[in-house]
């Protein structure tokens, strides 16, 4: 089983994601150059968070043109497990992997803080080990992830309980005082239908080591490691 | 154009050097790399008084940073550096391109930065036109490393009326690399390339050195051609693609273009390793056509490296920068004549020996003289300050006065976590990292109080190297190491050099004491506006080893029931406190003492009790003294604010009660203990001769503050409302 961290120039956090499997998970990981155009041997693809291409144009939309997205795009669409976060969430929007859109924090100021994101859905790859309801603190650090999309699409995503995370309180309550960002809905992150393609702002590779005094993350990279051997099986 | 500031003797000067008259490049370079900013020429005498060897330390002031030893055979490399003059004429430029500027001489140095924290003074919030600098630093900063994708970890922000016209911005930047890794801005081996990388060079910032070698007024805004534009996207393609080329060990040197450009680049290298170098300005990648000799060697445009490279390597060299699509060209080569000769094609347009413009600097002899209001300033009568009816009313404006209040209004605005080694955040005494793949962690603070140093020079010089210790122990860290920003008015005053030589002396005593050397640093001079000089503003950034990383310690009280002591004495002093400013609106008197033997004690006790888990919280005793240390302990608590009862014995009752609440007397912490580890704590503290006082605990929903004998309450305030006030924006 090995993972692939996509690094686009301008990505940060790729690091972080390749620490987490590495160290803490004891997976395989490999980073995939953004000139590439092969995944070959990659069993799941990692987009981190950062500034890819300076973020310029709009944040993910010059990612989405770079070599290797051919390839993820049919990795995704053969059923692959693909994670965005941050900024890969960005650039999967952007591909249209996932339908909608990012516009700036209500705030206009990039925000660094913990907040708490309740499972929406715990039937999906990366959800697996989580309990549908459950709160989780995790950090977000963007300055774009007001989620946007229109009525028609919010409602589909409802429908098909693509909403995998919202924005609440500590204890679950939805607000707009626990919404960081402005998203629609308290959106923190998506699915697509097949439940392969997940976006999400806020990160789980900064709270998935003891060291750092919050594993809540954990449970996302343990769910996606399960449903693989699942899968292996 | 402008030949910047070259007096009638530096010119004569000049002319002796090159036996003949200097052509307008010529000149230009001269002018630039002379200037105060470049050169030194005046603080140079006296930084040679600040300790710089220690048992730690690997790179001494010299090099584009300072670095010292962490062990695994890793190193810590550091500097601290203002972007001060630029950062009032374009904040948000000014401010992004001094944290470029800093990253750039930590991996310069083939280290891979870690963490940056910001030093910063504005004028009053309340202002607006401060408000517009004070958003467009802070947006420049975060727009700038947040996108590097290096955390901004801390930082200190004061405020003060004074730096209305002079706002400061010092960034600090701490990288981490291998012994073995480390770099030198030296272009050894003649026959070797010379190779630049990076941006391209464009006509912004030409003889930005020179316009932060002098003072503003009132025409100052129309400089704002001289303030560089960055691009975070290409400093961070510079910084991946120079650390891969340390890695695979292609380098003989490396240098950053910063102050003076390629200028500065070429001539440092060269006379830092005894050789020259011959430059061809055609072959140098520029952003427009018909840019002249002057403008390609006087440019500062930012993120652009000078490499210097063997022959064999340099194909790799020119790969390594296309797989991360940078420009590179082989601009020169390394000469055995020690000259600095640049080219235009086959004609030489400027030449000169590379040391006369770095070495050969001359020296300014200034006079210095105390000046004539510092009696005034200290002569605060304290009978005069009236003593407070209302405890709780004066703690709680104090809490929501600009100095005091919290600030994650500014540090929620940078990334402080990307790359998961931040184990203690903004908003405790220091901010701590791990180092992956060691059991080993640092500490590193920012500290610097600007009044203690009007009021009395030296004194704030030693505070502000003691108070960042202190921090340190706080957290748990032996300190290892410090770099100092020192900003101040114009030097050619005499009372201004004055403040400066007496500064210097109280940080080196300090330094000298604690064994905690300066191994990086940089001065600005200048800070003024139509003759009103900022205060003088030492900046010190400290760097501490905690190890095993789990003995990071954090301030805020942890739990119901864990006893609260205070370590240190208390002293009848409320001269330069914030309660005095803020509350009686003087900015007077005499700063608190400092013994550096009590200091040092306090110091070995904090460490000791630490690294034995005797205590569960340790707060410094600083700025707005005792009450506002237990109010940040109770309030600055990540899972939400915890209350404490705190009493007050008989002994306290001679000096006055808004010294025992609200002065600063130094050398104090409030450490919080588990009931089983009182007695050891106790004994401790005794053995190694610091005071203890138990003096609460920790619960409640209030903050409580009385007399023993329950006849006097001081204080007693709900911590929501304290957080209410604590948490006022801006």
């Amino acid at each position: 089983m090995t993972f692939g961290v996509v690094v686009f120039p301008g990505s940060n956090c790729d690091h972080d994601c390749y620490d987490v499997l590495k160290r803490v998970f004891a997976q395989q990981v490999e980073f995939v150059w953004h000139k590439d155009t092969l995944l070959d041997g990659i069993d799941a693809v990692i987009l981190p968070g950062g500034f890819s291409y300076g973020d310029y144009l709009r944040t993910g939309a010059i990612a989405q043109c770079s070599p290797i997205m051919g390839a993820v795009a049919s990795f995704a669409e053969r059923g692959g497990l693909v994670l965005g976060i941050c900024n890969g969430f960005q650039i999967l929007l952007e591909m249209g992997l996932l339908p909608g859109a990012m516009v700036r924090n209500t705030s206009l100021h990039f925000i660094c803080r913990d907040v708490h994101i309740r499972i929406e859905n715990s039937e999906t790859p990366f959800t697996n080990r989580c309990e549908t309801g459950q709160v989780l603190t995790i950090p977000i650090a963007h300055g774009e992830g007001n989620y946007f999309a229109d009525d028609a699409t919010l409602a589909s995503l409802n429908a098909h309980r693509q909403v995998v995370f919202r924005y609440t309180s500590s204890q679950g309550e939805l607000g707009s005082k626990s919404n960081p960002n402005g998203s629609c809905e308290h959106i923190a992150g998506i699915c697509n239908r097949q439940r392969n393609v997940i976006g999400m702002m806020p990160h789980p590779e900064r709270c998935a080591d003891a060291t750092l005094g919050n594993r809540d993350g954990q449970l996302l990279f343990a769910s996606m490691i399960d449903a693989l051997t699942a899968r292996c099986v | 154009m402008a030949q910047g500031t070259l007096t009638a003797r530096e010119g004569y000067r000049i002319r002796e050097l090159l036996g003949r008259e200097p052509n307008e490049l010529e000149l230009g370079m001269f002018s630039v790399m002379w200037s105060e900013h470049c050169s030194y020429k005046t603080s140079k005498p006296y930084l040679k008084r600040l300790p710089t060897r220690g048992p730690h330390v690997l790179q001494e002031p010299g090099e584009n940073a300072g670095a010292v030893d962490i062990g695994n055979g890793l190193a810590a490399v550091f500097k601290m550096e203002s972007h001060n003059h630029p950062s009032f004429i374009e904040p948000f430029q000014g401010a992004a391109t001094g944290v470029g500027g800093i990253l750039r001489d930590i991996f310069t140095m083939g280290a891979r930065p870690i963490a940056l924290l910001d030093s910063l003074r504005f004028g009053s919030p309340d202002d607006k036109k401060n408000q517009h600098i004070i958003d467009g630093v802070v947006a420049g900063i975060s727009a700038y490393g947040n996108c590097v994708g290096v955390p901004t970890v801390g930082g200190a922000t004061i405020f003060n009326e004074i730096y209305e016209r002079n706002p400061l911005v010092n960034v600090f930047c701490l990288g981490i690399a291998r012994h073995s890794h480390l770099m030198r801005s030296q272009a050894a081996g003649v026959g070797n390339q010379v190779i630049y990388i990076g941006a391209k060079t464009g006509r912004d910032g030409i003889h930005g050195a020179t316009m932060a070698s002098d003072s503003f007024d009132d025409e100052s805004i129309s400089q704002r051609p001289t303030v560089q534009v960055g691009d975070p996207f290409i400093e961070k393609l510079l910084m991946e693609a120079s650390l891969e080329l340390v890695k695979r060990r292609l380098l003989v040197g490396i240098q950053d273009m910063g102050a003076a450009g390629l200028t500065g680049a070429s001539c440092e290298m060269a006379s830092g390793a005894g050789t020259g170098i011959e430059l061809d300005v055609e072959m140098v990648p520029r952003r427009e056509r018909g840019m002249t000799p002057y403008e390609v060697m006087l440019s500062e445009s930012q993120e652009r490296m000078l490499l210097v490279v063997k022959p064999d390597c340099a194909g790799d060299v020119l790969d390594i920068c296309t797989k991360w699509d940078l420009d590179a060209a082989v601009i020169g080569k390394v000469t055995d004549d020690g000259m600095l000769r640049i080219c235009k094609a086959d004609t030489v347009v400027a030449e000169m020996r590379a040391c006369a413009l770095t070495d050969e600097a001359p020296s300014e002899k200034r006079k210095s003289a105390p000046p004539q209001f510092q009696d005034t300033l200290q002569g605060l009568n304290d009978e005069l300050i009236p003593l407070p009816h209302d405890c709780n009313s004066v703690l709680l404006e104090l809490l929501g006065s600009p100095n005091l209040s919290n600030k994650a209004w500014i540090y929620e605005q940078y990334d402080f976590m990307v790359r998961t080694n931040t184990v203690i955040r903004p908003g405790s005494d220091s901010a701590v990292l791990r180092i992956k793949d060691t059991s080993t962690a640092l500490a590193i603070t920012v500290d610097g109080n600007p009044l203690y140093c009007l009021l009395n020079p030296y004194v704030g010089g030693v505070i502000a190297v003691a108070e960042a210790a202190r921090n340190l122990v706080c957290s748990g860290a032996k300190p290892l190491g410090l770099t100092d920003a020192l900003n101040f008015g114009n030097p050619e005053r005499p009372e201004i050099l004055w403040q400066f030589e007496l500064v210097i002396e109280g940080i080196s005593d300090a330094c000298k004491f604690f064994d905690v050397p300066v191994v990086s640093g940089n001065v600005s001079f200048y800070n003024e506006t139509n003759g009103i000089a900022v205060y003088p503003s030492p900046m010190i950034g400290m760097v501490g080893l905690i190890d095993p990383v789990e003995r990071a310690m954090s301030q805020w009280f942890k739990d119901d029931g864990h006893v609260v002591f205070l370590l240190g004495e208390t002293h009848d002093e409320i001269g330069g406190s914030e309660y005095v400013r803020v509350i009686h609106h003087r900015e007077q008197g005499v700063p608190p003492r400092l013994s550096l033997e009590t200091e040092g004690a306090l110091h070995t006790c904090l460490l000791l009790a630490i690294e034995g888990g005797l205590v569960c919280s340790a707060h410094d005793c600083a700025e707005g003294g005792l009450a506002i240390a237990l109010a940040e302990s109770c309030l600055s608590r990540p899972q939400g604010p915890i209350g404490a009862s705190i009493t007050i014995t008989p002994d306290f009752f001679d000096i006055r009660v808004d010294a025992l609440l609200f002065g600063e007397t130094q050398s104090r912490a409030i450490v919080t203990a588990e009931s089983a580890n009182v007695s050891e704590l106790e004994s401790l503290a005794r053995d190694v001769g610091v005071p203890i006082r138990k003096i609460g605990t920790v619960g409640g929903q209030h903050l409580r503050v009385k007399s023993s004998d329950l006849r006097l309450s001081w204080i007693d305030i709900d911590v929501d409302v304290m957080y209410d006030a604590w948490m006022r924006k801006k």
